[in-house]
């Protein structure tokens, strides 16, 4: 009761800021947020503070303190100290595997996101259409498994009606995912076929946001689409495609449920991506200090990969002035 | 109010994890239940009946038996010995049993009794550790024979004796070659042993693909390598050494990848261990014959409008047949809460009884000769001629059969066969890779 009744203060400037008020003194407001206010603000976050400590802070601690030791998961873990980081750098599989898992982002990314950013643009400027925006983000309420498995079947060398189609027209079988070219461009254009719904739905969402003045502004001056969308479209979009992009690349580097149903990794590990090898070496040979050392390493380059995106692309600001 | 209403419901909320965190860990294991696990959906119903036996002879014990899917069973399994969630006793490959040894999740059995001479040879001798315990029972067996489309082989003019008295070596493949090249056609209709056949455009292969076969070749490669005279290991069990370089294996390895380049076998492109094995090849038509193993008898001949017949494996170039005869056990987890029932279960599943019942269901043949004998009466009354398979237990001087290879890192040997078979398959890698494949392997297994 004590704890309620000190609150009521300072909701009040609060209030104004949700109020009326044309230009809400959101600073000013923030000064009047009290201690009172800081119990009911960590209440508010301990749910989620508790599922950070418990599912992401603690599990990462342990991983890198795994990584220095050799550990089966059932008998106790031993202390190796930095062996499993002197393997990895001399094992060929695990860099055969980052590169393939680099080849895997550049064309599933490179790929999704053009395609998305086309599908945005059209969706923006052509079509006011709540059904062709739901249409486009169906592929995406499927599992990745259930994709993985129908694209599998569809692609199947001997007997998928792909193939089928293709001999029909007169050409050669081609062994998507049995082959070690077109085995990763294919799940990375199967994984394109998913995603890109919802790629090009938070792009639409950002370009909602650019004011549609510019758009009637640039058209009196007489502007094509094609300069609207390079000297408008792509400027100001810039901080939500940064952001998307982030989100995807580090997506896409965690490749894992795609690779497992159509391909197992193989053939001749030609898709034997990282999140694969990783878990093939703990859930299949029991290696989880080595696995950890792996997860260690990802984490490394897709921390790296963020902090280069974010800079490069600065995505904390926006050119809307 | 409303703060301490959110404290209560948040409190709540973090109990309600916590405890729900540790329910999960309870599999409704009850004093008096015990849980059994298999994998093969086939044989659930010939279980069932045996578990119902077993509850008539120990009242007020239960069996809960469940059936998972292959991969989903190990990964289950995995998952349930770290989380203390694994089933009293389950159904246990040899493939798995060094794995598990190391990891010390089995329960020794050595009291249950079992004795070789129980059993088909060979079987009761397999589940014995390096330590010299047992941690397995002999439950069934099975070998391997060629499956074969009985109308096209008519249309090729191949009768059954034929089939069942082919011969093969390295160097030109024998008559057996000659056999799958002539069961091979391709879209013009000609056959792979014409003139004028198109290996590019093949409509029907002689031999289905079943990939590279990882490390054993068990449905692929080992018939060959096996009547070569080639075995796996230094030793029948619990080899330091494996010899995947050795001169033999790796000219019948050449030579068997070989018939895909020649277009009789299919290519190493058209398997899919999901989408695309041997039978399905069989069922659509794809391919004339396959090597698989017995646990796939009733699918094979359960295929609809097609009538698969079964042909001995050739003869090598040792004079004689050769197959992998596998078995599985019953296992009991260290771990588990009920193992004085779990113990009376496994002795119960290996026991006559049990195994005659199972046997009754023909769906695959169980370890005792009682049980055999059962199954071989059962299969006859579907009218499904099993002799290819039980021919090479019983006639020990035409065949040779061999277990399936058990040491220490079996995962690791795996994870290094399987790229490499399927590179030499599906990329012509030459084989004289396989030396330092098998270096590296001998390595890990020298650690």
């Amino acid at each position: 009761m004590t704890v309620a009744s000190s609150s009521p203060p300072s909701r009040v400037p609060l209030r104004g800021v949700e109020g009326t008020e044309t230009k809400p003194k959101v600073g000013k407001a923030r000064e009047h947020v009290g201690r009172g206010d800081g119990a009911l603000a960590a209440l508010f976050i301990a749910p989620a503070m508790l599922g950070f400590l418990v599912f992401l802070l603690w599990p990462t601690l342990r991983g890198i303190w795994l990584s220095f030791t050799r550990f089966n998961l059932l008998t106790p873990a031993e202390w190796v100290g930095l062996d499993n980081y002197v393997r990895m750098v001399n094992d060929p599989i695990f860099w055969d595997s980052l590169t393939v898992t680099v080849e895997y982002v550049v064309i599933n990314i490179g790929v999704q996101t053009v395609v998305a950013l086309a599908i945005a643009v059209l969706l923006q400027r052509l079509t006011q259409s709540a059904v062709l925006r739901g249409l486009v983000l169906t592929p995406y309420l499927m599992s990745n498994v259930v994709a993985g498995l129908v694209w599998l079947w569809i692609l199947d060398t001997q007997l998928g009606i792909g193939n089928e189609i293709i001999t029909a027209l007169g050409a050669d079988r081609i062994p998507f995912l049995a082959d070690e070219t077109w085995a990763i461009p294919t799940i990375a254009l199967i994984n394109v076929w998913r995603h890109v719904g919802y790629t090009a739905l938070l792009l639409f969402a950002g370009l909602q946001a650019i004011p549609s003045y510019l758009y009637e502004a640039a058209k009196v001056d007489g502007a094509s689409e094609w300069r609207m969308f390079w000297r408008i479209t792509m400027p100001l979009l810039r901080p939500v495609l940064a952001v998307v992009l982030i989100m995807t690349v580090i997506g896409s580097f965690q490749v894992f449920d795609t690779v497992a149903v159509t391909t197992a990794g193989g053939p001749a590990n030609a898709t034997n991506v990282l999140q694969y090898y990783i878990y093939g070496s703990a859930f299949g040979r029991f290696q989880f200090g080595y696995a950890s050392a792996m997860s260690v390493a990802l984490l490394v380059v897709l921390s790296a990969i963020t902090v280069l995106q974010y800079r490069l692309t600065r995505a904390g600001q926006t050119d809307l002035g | 109010m409303r703060l301490r209403t959110l404290t209560a419901l948040t409190g709540a909320l973090a109990l309600s994890l916590v405890t729900g965190c540790a329910k999960g860990g309870s599999t409704g294991a009850s004093a008096n239940t015990v849980t059994y696990w298999l994998w093969d959906a086939n044989q659930l119903p010939a279980y069932q009946a045996c578990a119902k036996g077993f509850e008539k002879e120990n009242p007020g014990l239960r069996v809960k038996i469940t059936q998972l899917g292959w991969s989903d069973y190990w990964t289950k399994l995995t998952a349930g010995f770290i989380a203390g969630t694994q089933p009293d006793v389950f159904t246990d490959h040899i493939q798995k049993f060094g794995q598990f040894a190391d990891l010390k999740v089995l329960e020794p059995v050595d009291d249950l009794g079992i004795k070789d001479s129980d059993y088909q040879p060979g079987l009761a001798a397999s589940w014995i550790g390096q330590d010299g315990h047992r941690y397995g029972a002999p439950k069934d067996w099975d070998t391997v024979a060629l499956f074969y489309n009985e109308k096209m082989a008519q249309e090729a003019g191949l009768a059954a004796d034929e089939l069942n008295d082919l011969s093969w070596n390295p160097k030109d493949g024998g008559t057996f070659e000659k056999t799958i090249a002539h069961l091979t056609v391709d879209r013009n209709g000609k056959r792979g042993d014409e003139p004028g056949f198109d290996k590019n455009n093949v409509k029907v292969y002689g031999l289905a693909t079943q990939g590279g076969g990882f490390g054993d070749g068990q449905t692929q490669w080992s018939p060959f390598t096996g009547s070569a005279g080639w075995s796996y290991t230094d030793k029948a069990r619990w080899g330091t050494n494996y010899q995947y370089g050795s001169k033999t294996f790796q000219s019948v390895i050449k030579w068997y990848f070989g018939l895909a380049k020649k277009g009789y076998m299919a290519p190493f492109s058209d398997y899919n261990i999901q989408s695309n094995q041997g039978n399905t090849q069989i069922a659509a038509g794809k391919a004339a014959a396959v090597f698989d193993g017995a646990w796939m008898i009733s699918t094979y001949t359960g295929f609809k409008g097609k009538d698969i017949k079964t042909a001995l494996a050739p003869v090598g170039p040792t004079g004689k047949r050769a197959t992998m005869m596998n078995g599985l056990a019953d296992s009991i987890s260290k771990g588990s809460k009920n193992k004085e029932d779990a113990r009376k279960w496994v002795a119960y599943l290996a026991s006559d009884a049990c195994q005659t019942v199972v046997g009754k269901y023909g769906v695959v043949f169980p370890a005792t000769p009682a049980g055999t004998e059962a199954a071989v009466a059962a299969y006859k009354k579907k009218g499904i001629d099993v002799s290819a398979f039980t021919d090479p237990v019983a006639d020990k001087k035409n065949f040779r059969t061999f277990s399936y290879p058990i040491t220490n890192y079996a995962a690791d040997v795996t994870a290094l066969m399987q790229p490499e078979m399927e590179a030499i398959y599906g990329q012509g890698k030459p084989v004289s890779s396989l030396e330092e494949t098998n270096d590296q392997i001998n390595l890990i297994l020298g650690q």
